[in-house]
């Protein structure tokens, strides 16, 4: 890439922790975040496991400095693009060009949900205030306007490969000059509606998941966000501590299958992680670690393991699944995903791939299962692969 | 970027002819004039496909079709809110069943990418694809993202749309947040009197854009900007003024403005303002009692600037204030809401 896209901070809030301390003390001890919801109140609670964030709407609200009644979406949202700015400490923010590019699947439906049991019963009933905030760009907006930033406020939704789009698209308008700073990441709060809708399709695991396992049932849903913060060179050089790594590639394509699932040849997978390669100059076998797609469904990790086969045979880097730890978290995940790429830039770091009992036949390589630290990794290929056919990889760099 | 096709589903016959016999609306809700799908898409998917997305990938389709473009470098669309009557489907069993013995399908169809996904398996195209949902910024933010791939020469083509749909639960939920007005005659008396309230309206409108001057092309789009919650209308006159800086003219060098009125007289004031001050003495022609509010009308009203530059008629319908033939460049503002503005500027080819 001729010009280079740098991340000057990284902000997280999931099932295992509400800040990057909390998320990689986790990651270290291999303690995942999936259990019975307290939070989300299912008739499934007793039946399917979940990565909840483990605090109460009024906690979150306490922490993101908003209100309580506001969609959880937000509040998550606002919690880590704050760690983000934080971590970032530019401290010119307010003069420069920003923009904040939020992604997320179902917006405020948390509260849409709620409101539409009323609803039903009465077109005339149910609170508004639980709606005003239902569109996918209302959380978006509620956080920029918190974050001071005017410049260029936008959402993205490609279901599970939202924020991985958010976070490339902003990287793009830095290039070409638009903006300065880019807050890029997602954010999706545990819902019903995806819950079942995840349920009619068959593929929640009824008990902890297991990515990439021979005998893999299903994913388990998780929320949360993940937000990194993209700086052109210009404002990468004036901070006072250097960004530890760029954004050096990224690609999206299309699967073109079938409207939820994965090609067997996996071919939008193996597009995204080879256009990434070929955008960042890199050959495959510079990879030092894959941050799998891996959602634990039959059909993703079949899809997205035929095309790692295709494309590092001979060569396979350590690689695994955080979904494991996060559960999957929709339209937050390939930003959550992104925030512990740059930290195991920063720090060495391999995630391990928790409950993998039987490596899956198909397949030459074996996720890592063992937290490893002082590693020296230069390169880390993050995927995102989602419904719609929609797949994106991002590759993290050292700077 | 030159467009090099347009196409669009409206509460207007936009099929055909631009605007000849427009039709006006007796009430507060304008919907689509649906074409008959099966000249565009096999029968076969047409059953399966809900409405937003039966009128998403058909525009689609056609825009296609108009630009004798078989496969598009990228597939991109803005949708505030996605696919509403699948979403309400599955929401209403969901709780009505108790949260059991549901299907999948209203599911798999409420994401707010199954259009661009839809128009993606149908082409069978694996290029680039996304989908934005920024409410006033829906189809702007499209658009950009259009702009600046084919800036970074990912694709030499794009296919570009902005889809809404207006459901009976969405025209009731936000009706009872009082953005429609109570007793409206015809669509046609929309801006008339000083009221509240404007008229709901959905659309689809596809458009197939290009780095590379084609010799077909429609019009050339030079600019488009975006700007958040100005404020005030100092702020809003100093960012038009600059986007035209931006592009080395000046007010003098546009021959007509298409603006955003929706008749609530509000949200309206900004117009009626900029009128006596930065849009003084231009021709001006409006467009939402053509189509209605929603937040991607301004795909619409792109679709009617194109046209217009193409045809080198201002149809008479748009209210136009003088007989402005031929324009050659063309000034788009529009705000929703006095949060999202939108300004595009488009040129003959």
């Amino acid at each position: 890439m001729s010009t280079p896209v740098f991340i000057a901070g990284a902000g997280v809030i999931s099932a295992i922790g509400k800040n990057i301390a909390e998320n990689l003390s986790a990651l270290e001890n291999e303690i995942p975040g999936m259990g019975e919801m307290v939070h989300l109140h299912s008739v499934h609670h007793h039946k399917l496991p979940v990565a909840e964030v483990k605090m109460s709407n009024a906690e979150l609200a306490a922490l993101a400095c908003m209100p309580a009644h506001i969609s959880r979406t937000a509040l998550l949202s606002a919690i880590a693009a704050k760690e983000a700015l934080g971590y970032a400490a530019i401290e010119n923010f307010s003069e420069l060009r920003t923009g904040f590019i939020s992604a997320n699947t179902v917006g405020g439906m948390d509260k849409t949900e709620d409101f539409f049991v009323e609803f039903l019963n009465d077109a005339h009933r149910g609170s508004l205030r639980n709606i005003i905030h239902h569109e996918c760009g209302a959380a978006t907006e509620l956080v920029a306007d918190q974050l001071g930033i005017k410049n260029y406020i936008s959402t993205i939704s490609t279901a599970c490969s939202s924020s991985a789009n958010a976070i490339f698209f902003g990287a793009r308008l830095i290039r070409q000059n638009m903006l300065d700073v880019v807050i890029a990441g997602g954010t999706d709060a545990l819902t019903k509606f995806t819950l079942n809708g995840f349920n009619t399709l068959m593929i929640v695991d009824q008990q902890y998941c297991q990515p990439f396992d021979e005998n893999r049932r299903g994913l388990n849903l998780g929320e949360g966000a993940g937000y990194i913060v993209l700086v052109s060179e210009k404002v990468a050089a004036s901070l006072k501590n250097a960004p530890v790594c760029t954004l050096s590639g990224y690609c999206n394509a299309n699967d073109a299958y079938h409207q939820t699932a994965s090609s067997p040849d996996g071919t939008g997978s193996y597009l995204a992680m080879k256009g990434a390669l070929q955008q960042s100059g890199l050959q495959s076998a510079q990879i030092d670690y894959i941050n799998l797609h891996g959602t634990g469904t039959q059909n993703n990790d079949i899809a997205e393991g035929t095309a790692i086969k295709m494309l590092f045979e001979g060569h396979y880097p350590p690689m695994s699944s955080t979904k494991s730890f996060t559960g999957h978290t929709l339209g937050a995940s390939g930003g959550i995903e992104a925030v512990f790429s740059t930290l195991a830039i920063q720090h060495g770091l391999i995630y391990p791939n928790l409950r993998l009992e039987t490596p899956m036949k198909a397949f030459p390589f074996i996720p890592e299962t063992h937290f490893k630290k002082g590693v020296s990794i230069r390169n880390i290929l993050s995927n995102s692969f989602g419904f719609g056919g929609n797949c994106s990889s991002l590759i993290f760099s050292k700077a | 970027m030159f467009i090099q096709a347009a196409a669009g589903i409206s509460p207007q016959p936009s099929f055909g002819a631009l605007l000849t016999e427009p039709a006006s609306y007796a009430g507060n809700r304008l919907s689509c004039i649906e074409p008959d799908y099966s000249q565009l898409i096999d029968p076969k998917m047409i059953r399966r496909m809900s409405r937003i997305i039966k009128m998403g990938v058909a525009a689609a389709l056609d825009c296609l079709k108009t630009s004798a473009t078989e496969m598009p470098g990228a597939i991109i669309t803005g949708t505030a809110y996605g696919c509403l009557a699948d979403t309400e489907v599955f929401l209403s069993k969901m709780i009505e069943n108790g949260e059991e013995l549901l299907t999948p399908t209203a599911f798999i169809q409420s994401t707010h990418n199954t259009v661009g996904a839809q128009i993606a398996l149908l082409l069978k195209c694996h290029s680039y694809n996304n989908t934005f949902v920024h409410r006033g910024f829906s189809f702007e933010s499209a658009l950009l993202d259009a702009v600046t791939l084919l800036q970074e020469q990912h694709a030499s083509t794009v296919l570009v749309g902005g889809i809404d749909e207006l459901t009976d639960t969405s025209f009731a939920l936000l009706s009872r947040f009082g953005l429609y007005k109570k007793d409206i005659s015809s669509s046609k008396t929309l801006y008339d009197g000083a009221a509240k309230g404007t008229i709901a309206g959905e659309g689809a409108a596809f458009f197939l854009v290009a780095a590379k001057h084609s010799g077909k092309d429609y019009a050339q789009l030079n600019g488009l900007y975006t700007f958040y919650k100005p404020r005030d209308i100092t702020d809003i006159e100093k960012n038009i003024q600059s986007f035209l800086s931006d592009h080395a003219i000046g007010m003098d060098d546009v021959d007509l403005v298409i603006t955003g009125q929706n008749g609530n007289v509000h949200e309206d004031a900004i117009y009626e303002q900029l009128a006596q001050t930065t849009f003084k003495g231009k021709a001006n022609a409006v467009f939402k009692h053509l189509c209605g509010e929603y937040p991607t009308a301004t795909s619409f009203a792109l679709w009617l600037a194109a046209n217009i530059i193409k045809a080198g008629v201002v149809p008479s319908c748009t209210l136009v204030n003088s007989n402005n033939k031929h324009p050659r460049r063309i000034l788009i503002y529009n705000h929703y809401q006095n949060t999202h503005h939108a300004l595009y500027l488009l040129s003959a080819c």
